[in-house]
């Protein structure tokens, strides 16, 4: 019983509270707070990320109340790296600036940087919560404020918010219908008590109904294809730093959601093998969102519309992290869910600062603004690059891992795809990048453009530090937090 | 059989409930309509809840003397429960309808199909809209802010 466990999550949701009265006085007051709050949130986890890898999990039972009958909060390696990433995008997102990241200057008393925080405070609920019907309810916290948020950006952001809540909801539902199952089978809610429980009536009907309706119910929120449909809206429609935390962070939770339930709960009910294929089904519902996400983002002409879509592709190579059920592919997928987080909100700040200084949004029209914005375009490469998967950036060490477990199983076809759609990738940025840094401005608003503010930059900038960075040292970050989590996971 | 059905015959009504809930979200061209199947499908989720708790011959789980057999006690946790998620669902559908509300003010129609095509630009904006405030870019100053959402659709700087 520790405190630590739950201090990552105070902040934000005092924050939430904080944010929400200062800025009936100031809106600037409501973001210092945000950003403090994020700041403390961020310092937690890192010290908690330090320590339960050093000593081991911690737990906290709220109100005293000891589990199984009590609500527990865990923070074991896996919830501490997750609840690291978050604290880190979310730091970043609320200190870039507010009229480039939500397309507006919000009116005094807009419940902006609130519902950010609260957004936050859901998913670390999630990565935090040792109960399953505890984790429904911090799904559906962090989906509300999802749906307010992607409601900013104007009528086309409603109109994708309330099509995204009509599939969140069902799919939070489908979650809450498997739990049912699951606890009606064993009695309790308590991950670990029902691990124990679990693997003696593994194949039971009720069992395997409730490993398919959460899996189902999770990949909706996690937007794995044929999933995804409410996504790309969402994505694209939203102002761009909300579009940044969505696709960083937001459905990595049903990653998370996923990879704990499946591999902690069920335990060896899942990766044994099982009546049921679903472990076949993710990965090659994976593999098919890697191909159809990929083509679909390089025939966008909207710069969020093709990171939108890019985000499907990549989910897909967690997804197929999850599916292959191999210790390596494992570490892939959860370098990925880090790596996919830093470059794509990388990429969606970029596109903030490119609309806030020339309104562009297509990517024809891209023509030269390398010339004009040296350190943002420089930043937006760094991104790309790491998308594509050159190395020795974040995003090649995780397919690296990912075709390395892929080739432990002799999974052939997954090797091939994740190779074949780098390349598609790679080709399609390197004709972007020649129009980008080669060609000579020809709009007047390229001409006249200057770089954002120093705030943006400064915002891509350590993200581009970050994706160097985790690749450069991903051995470091593998052999301390992954490979033990997925030892613990896998055996 | 017949003993089959009459022991699990909430269960059959729950699974006609979440149908009938599903195919509203997923079938209705209405958007009230989709809503209304959230709400459908939530409560046969309720229900399934509420059922699976059930015990013959059991009672309401207060401890009355020497009656300490738990098989006395309707399990009170799945009620529990179902108790957060409809305040969860509540939450849900006041955010559905004020998403709803802003749609129809600026549209004029609940019509899915017909706003998805006026978004893809493939059909004209609202001819004439009730609400001419709060339509387009112009920001709204009619100061029904709902609380979870920014008060307008426009104001892109």
């Amino acid at each position: 019983m520790s405190q630590l466990t739950i201090l990552p999550l105070l902040p934000l949701l005092f924050g939430a509270v904080i944010a929400m009265l200062a800025g009936l006085w100031r809106s600037a007051a409501s973001q210092i707070t945000a950003v403090v709050s994020t700041s403390l949130a961020l310092v937690a986890s890192v010290v908690g990320l330090v320590t339960v890898v050093t000593d081991g999990p911690l737990s906290y039972d709220m109100g005293g109340w000891p589990p199984p009958v009590g609500i527990e909060y865990v923070l074991d390696p896996l919830s501490a790296f997750l609840a690291t990433i978050v604290a880190l995008i979310g730091l970043l997102v609320v200190c870039y600036p507010v009229d480039a990241a939500f397309d507006l200057r919000p009116a005094k008393g807009t419940p902006l940087y609130p519902l950010v925080l609260l957004l936050l405070t859901g998913l670390m609920g999630v990565m935090l919560s040792g109960d399953l019907f505890h984790l429904f309810v911090f799904l559906e916290i962090y989906a509300i404020s999802t749906y307010g948020l992607v409601s900013l950006g104007g009528d086309k952001g409603t109109f994708a918010a309330l099509r995204y809540l009509l599939l969140g909801t069902v799919g939070s539902g489908l979650y809450l219908l498997g739990v049912g199952f699951l606890y009606f089978t064993t009695g309790t809610l308590n991950m670990a008590d029902m691990a124990q429980t679990l693997p003696a009536i593994a194949d039971s009907p009720t069992v395997l109904g409730a490993m398919a309706l959460i899996v189902t119910g999770l990949g909706l929120k996690m937007a794995l294809f044929p999933l995804h449909v409410w996504l790309p809206d969402a994505h694209s429609y939203s102002p761009p730093g909300v579009a940044a935390l969505l696709a960083a962070v937001q459905v990595k939770a049903g990653a998370y959601g996923l990879i704990r339930i499946l591999f902690d709960v069920f335990g060896p009910a899942y990766t044994g093998g099982t009546g049921l294929p679903v472990s076949a089904a993710l990965t090659y519902f994976g593999l098919a969102g890697i191909v159809v996400g990929s083509w679909l983002a390089i025939r966008q002409v909207d710069i969020k519309r093709l990171l939108a879509y890019s985000t499907v592709a990549q989910l897909g190579y967690i997804g197929v992290g999850i599916g292959l059920a191999t210790p390596r592919a494992l570490i892939g997928a959860l370098l990925h869910v880090l790596s996919h987080a830093l470059m794509k909100s990388g990429l969606f700040l970029v596109a903030g600062g490119i609309i806030q200084r020339t309104g562009i949004k297509s990517i024809p029209r891209f023509s030269g603004l390398g010339k004009v914005m040296p350190w943002t375009m420089g930043g937006f490469a760094i991104a790309a690059l790491s998308m594509v998967g050159i190395p020795p950036t974040a995003g090649f060490f995780s397919k690296f891992y990912l075709i390395w477990g892929a080739i432990d199983v002799g999974n052939w076809l997954v090797a091939v795809v994740v190779v074949l759609s780098s390349l598609l990738t790679l080709v399609y940025f390197l004709r972007l990048f020649e129009r980008i840094f080669v060609v000579t401005p020809q709009e007047d608003v390229v001409r006249d453009a200057t770089e954002p503010s120093w705030r943006v930059i400064a915002t891509v900038m350590v993200l581009a530090v970050l994706i160097a960075l985790v690749g450069i040292f991903n051995g470091v970050l593998v052999s301390h937090v992954l490979e033990p989590i997925a030892t613990r996971m896998l055996g | 059989m017949i003993e089959l059905f009459l022991a699990r015959y909430v269960y059959l009504f729950v699974l006609l409930l979440l149908a009938i809930g599903l195919y509203g979200v997923l079938a209705k061209g209405d958007l009230v309509k989709k809503v209304i199947g959230l709400t459908i499908f939530s409560t046969a989720i309720y229900i399934f809840f509420i059922e699976g708790s059930l015990q013959e011959g059991a009672t309401a789980p207060v401890i009355e003397g020497d009656r300490t057999d738990p098989a006395l006690y309707v399990d009170p946790l799945p009620h529990l429960l179902i108790l957060t998620a409809i305040v969860v669902g509540v939450g849900v559908v006041g955010v559905a309808l004020s998403l709803l509300v802003r749609l129809y003010r600026t549209h004029g129609t609940l019509d899915e199909a017909v706003i998805a095509r006026r978004i893809a630009g493939r059909e004209e904006p609202a001819p004439t809209s009730p609400h001419h405030d709060t339509q387009g870019d112009q920001p709204d100053d009619d100061g029904d802010d709902d609380g979870d959402d920014r008060d307008g659709p426009g104001g892109r700087a």
